[in-house]
């Protein structure tokens, strides 16, 4: 059957929250009216990437991108653009990055400097079909693999500079050249979609968009190291892609892609889906294997590396779910030297990134290695959310750290990103603003390290703890000049004693904040000042009496009617009452703005000397 | 309640390694894992009962309490937070009279933190079981939890 057009909705999770769901009914609806319902194919795909502008539509093959839209915007869309032709120009991409509004996908400015290797099909395929991915060129690597030696085969992917796209930058095929020469005839393949680090969502997409790279990428691990079954790892907190994979495995099966035999070459190899059950330390290579045994996931110490002793005790490869989506890449006739050809140096490739944050364009963008940052937030990203300004970075999660403005040139790869203090880590950009609390951002790090810590090992397990009081009571104004130092302290101590990657990055936000952010932390500390006007305990909200208009919507509001005033008279806020909830703040009508938070710290202090006998001030 | 564990088992072969998709699947069916099903799992997976109640309570997915028909999972990832999401989970709060990780006394809600669902282009985020919301403000929650009957 052939279709005159197809158009892509995107079914990912962004676009989802957004609405997508609703618009994809109407769509329907709207063609059946009209009687077209063959004639247009519909496809509910993986994620274009822009997820701030969803819900999105691509219409091929004009490659016409609407975005934002509604279901009541479908009629016209039918109407004018299916059936008459012409480009609804009201649904197109419009943002403050362009004069006018664009036609075309690749024209938007998001996506003039990205480069699609891992996203190539996200958008493009229906997710939940194995033709387009073979017709889009998939399998082809993993055949073109099944005649060649398992040497051959991690000695491309070594050649590459392919290096785990999970955080710790291993190269990859010196991790397949470890698990191939270990000896047994039992090995496995794992895939590591436990995508804990909040903040970041490269991984599901991945898996939502293109699940057929995962498993061909495994497929070829399987050949390089002699493995015949392999585990996907994923979060349960992932539905969608856990069903797509799903889908994926029984196509493949049903191609004879998966399970024994392979296309009659005479090798077996077999996927199971394990769902994580919620827990961050799972994400560590050791810890996830015990989790796939069905114990606790507590990590063990290395040596032995999973690729001499992993799953049940066999050689295990485990990779992450970005790594193995490049593999076909590479594997793909000329592969190595196309992919050797973008990045730089000791980081080949390209990466993909989650924007969230303060950040305009919000999404998944994928671009070369050593592309500066400040070309991911400013240019792809469209530069920080009404028109604010840019504080920080926080790149690579919890284990990672924040990056400041004058670091903003800094070539993304491996290196130089742990040179200022942060790390690759999965991929997880989020941009902070002026209006980011940096003490109460380590503190937001350190209460979910400290939550996720399994506890086997007393540095993390009580020193995450301890940092976390510390940081709380600062951000609550019970600081005490020497905790600054004493955080310094905690810090080294945990990076050094714990056994685990969790415990060894734990500090690292803090770490960060401390040497870019110090006087925050001293205005904290000393002054009982936030700067930045987040952390409540150091606020105080007051009412202008110049601009109160009196309307009494702030007295309706707050929870503890603290708030009193005749109408139209300006109202006043009693500041024992007050829980500084900020609801009084919120409710102000935008033109009146009468509510102000000021954090003023503490009052000069003041002697008194007409104070009577017996006051309590002189004891 | 046997007869429903045992609807549950005959999908697994009773190994080991199958402790915690039986417990996944428990829960879905029962909603949470009372103290009588974890005994039968044990027994089934041929697993110490203490092994059992160990990994049931290192996973912040597994519940031993009775939780509500809608569960709220207000996302508490980084961008979420930045972007205010402990105003939402306190109006939520104030709204439902109950602390995050609780249910309300008619079993209708339970509010629970989910460290992240992975849809932070759109934070502030929440969950109402499988309907995730996005882009959310403290004024929106209470027509949102109404929508739910």
């Amino acid at each position: 059957m052939s279709f005159e057009k197809h158009l892509m909705i995107c079914g990912a999770t962004g676009c989802i929250s957004s609405g997508s769901n609703k618009v994809q009914q109407a769509l329907v609806e709207e063609l059946e009216k009209h009687g077209l319902k063959g004639k247009y194919r519909l496809v509910m795909g993986g994620c274009p990437g822009l997820c701030e502008e969803g819900p999105i539509i691509v219409i091929y093959p004009d490659e016409v991108f609407y975005c934002r839209l509604k279901p009541e915007d479908m009629t016209e869309m039918v109407e004018k653009h299916l059936i008459g032709g012409e480009v609804v120009e009201r649904l197109l991409y419009n943002g403050p990055d362009v004069d006018s509004p664009v036609r075309f996908y690749d024209s938007i400015p998001f996506y003039a400097k990205q480069k699609f290797n891992v996203l190539r099909n996200g958008g493009i395929i229906d997710p939940e079909s194995i033709d387009e991915y073979i017709m889009r060129g998939g399998y082809r690597a993993f055949s073109r693999a099944l005649e060649m030696d398992p040497e051959t085969i991690y000695g491309e992917v070594k050649q590459s500079g392919l290096r785990g796209r999970g955080g710790a930058g291993f190269p990859t095929g010196m991790k397949w050249q470890f698990a191939a020469q270990s000896k047994g005839s039992k090995k496995y393949v794992v895939c590591n979609a436990d995508e804990g680090d909040p903040g970041a969502f490269m991984d599901r997409s991945i898996l939502e968009g293109d699940p057929h790279a995962i498993l061909e990428g495994m497929l070829i691990c399987g050949l390089a190291i002699g493995a015949d079954e392999g585990y996907i790892y994923c979060r349960a907190e992932y539905p969608l892609a856990i069903k797509r994979l799903k889908i994926a495995i029984d196509q493949a099966e049903n191609y004879g892609l998966l399970g024994k035999n392979i296309l009659g070459y005479g090798k077996n190899f077999k996927i199971k889906i394990k769902e994580g059950a919620g827990a961050f330390v799972c994400g560590e290579e050791t810890a996830l294997l015990a989790s796939i045994e069905g114990r606790r996931g507590v990590p063990r110490h290395r040596p032995p590396f999973p690729a001499v002793e992993g799953l049940w005790g066999k050689p295990t490869c485990i990779n992450n779910v970005e790594t193995f989506a490049n593999i076909p890449l590479i594997l793909k006739k000329g592969g190595v030297a196309d992919f050797a050809s973008v990045g730089t140096e000791g980081s080949k490739g390209t990466k993909v990134f989650a924007l969230a944050g303060k950040i305009r364009n919000t999404g998944l963008c994928e671009v070369p290695m050593g592309i500066t940052i400040r070309e991911i937030i400013f240019d792809v990203g469209g530069g920080i959310k009404d028109g604010r300004k840019f504080k920080a970075v926080q790149a690579g999660g919890p284990s990672g750290g924040c990056i400041p403005e004058e670091y903003l040139d800094l070539p993304i790869d491996y290196d130089s990103l742990t040179s200022a203090g942060a790390i690759m880590g999965s991929g997880g950009l989020v941009v902070m603003d002026e209006g980011t609390c940096m003490v109460d951002l380590a503190r937001y790090f350190l209460s979910f390290t400290q939550k996720e810590s399994c506890g086997q090992c007393i540095p993390c397990r009580l020193g995450t703890t301890q940092m976390f009081n510390i940081l709380n009571d600062i951000t609550e104004g019970r600081g005490k000049p020497e905790d600054i130092k004493l955080l310094e302290e905690l810090a080294w101590a945990i990076k050094k004693g714990s056994m685990c990657g969790l415990g060894q990055t734990a500090p690292n936000p803090v770490l960060t904040t401390l040497r870019y952010f110090r006087d925050e932390y001293e205005a904290h500390v000393y002054e009982k000042r936030c700067p930045a006007l987040v952390c409540k305990a150091l606020l105080r909200y007051c009412i202008d009496p110049e601009k109160c208009i009196g309307c009494r919507r702030c007295t309706k509001e707050c929870p503890v009617d603290a708030i009193s005033g005749e109408k139209k008279e300006p109202h006043v806020i009693d500041q024992e009452l007050c829980i500084k909830c900020g609801a009084c703040f919120d409710v102000c009508p935008k033109k009146v703005q009468a509510v102000e938070v000021l954090s003023e710290g503490l009052p000069e202090p003041k002697v008194n000397e007409t104070c009577e006998e017996g006051c309590k001030c002189q004891s | 309640m046997k007869e429903q564990l045992e609807t549950v088992f005959e999908a697994y072969k009773g190994e080991k390694s199958e402790l915690i998709p039986v417990l996944q699947h428990v829960q879905k069916e029962i909603g949470y894992l009372p103290e009588e099903a974890m005994k039968h799992i044990a027994r089934f997976v041929r697993v110490p009962e203490s092994k059992v109640y160990g990994v049931a309570t290192f996973y912040a997915q597994f519940k031993m309490k009775p939780r509500g028909r809608y569960i709220i999972r207000v996302c508490k990832g980084t961008a979420c937070h930045i972007q205010g999401s402990p105003k939402i989970a306190s109006k939520i709060e104030e709204i439902l009279k109950i602390e995050s990780g609780d249910t309300t006394p008619d079993l209708k809600y339970t509010l629970e933190e989910v460290a992240c669902i992975g849809a932070c282009a759109l934070a502030p985020v929440m969950m109402i079981n499988n309907d995730p919301h996005g882009r959310l403000s403290p004024d929106k929650i209470k027509g949102i939890l109404d929508s739910y009957e």
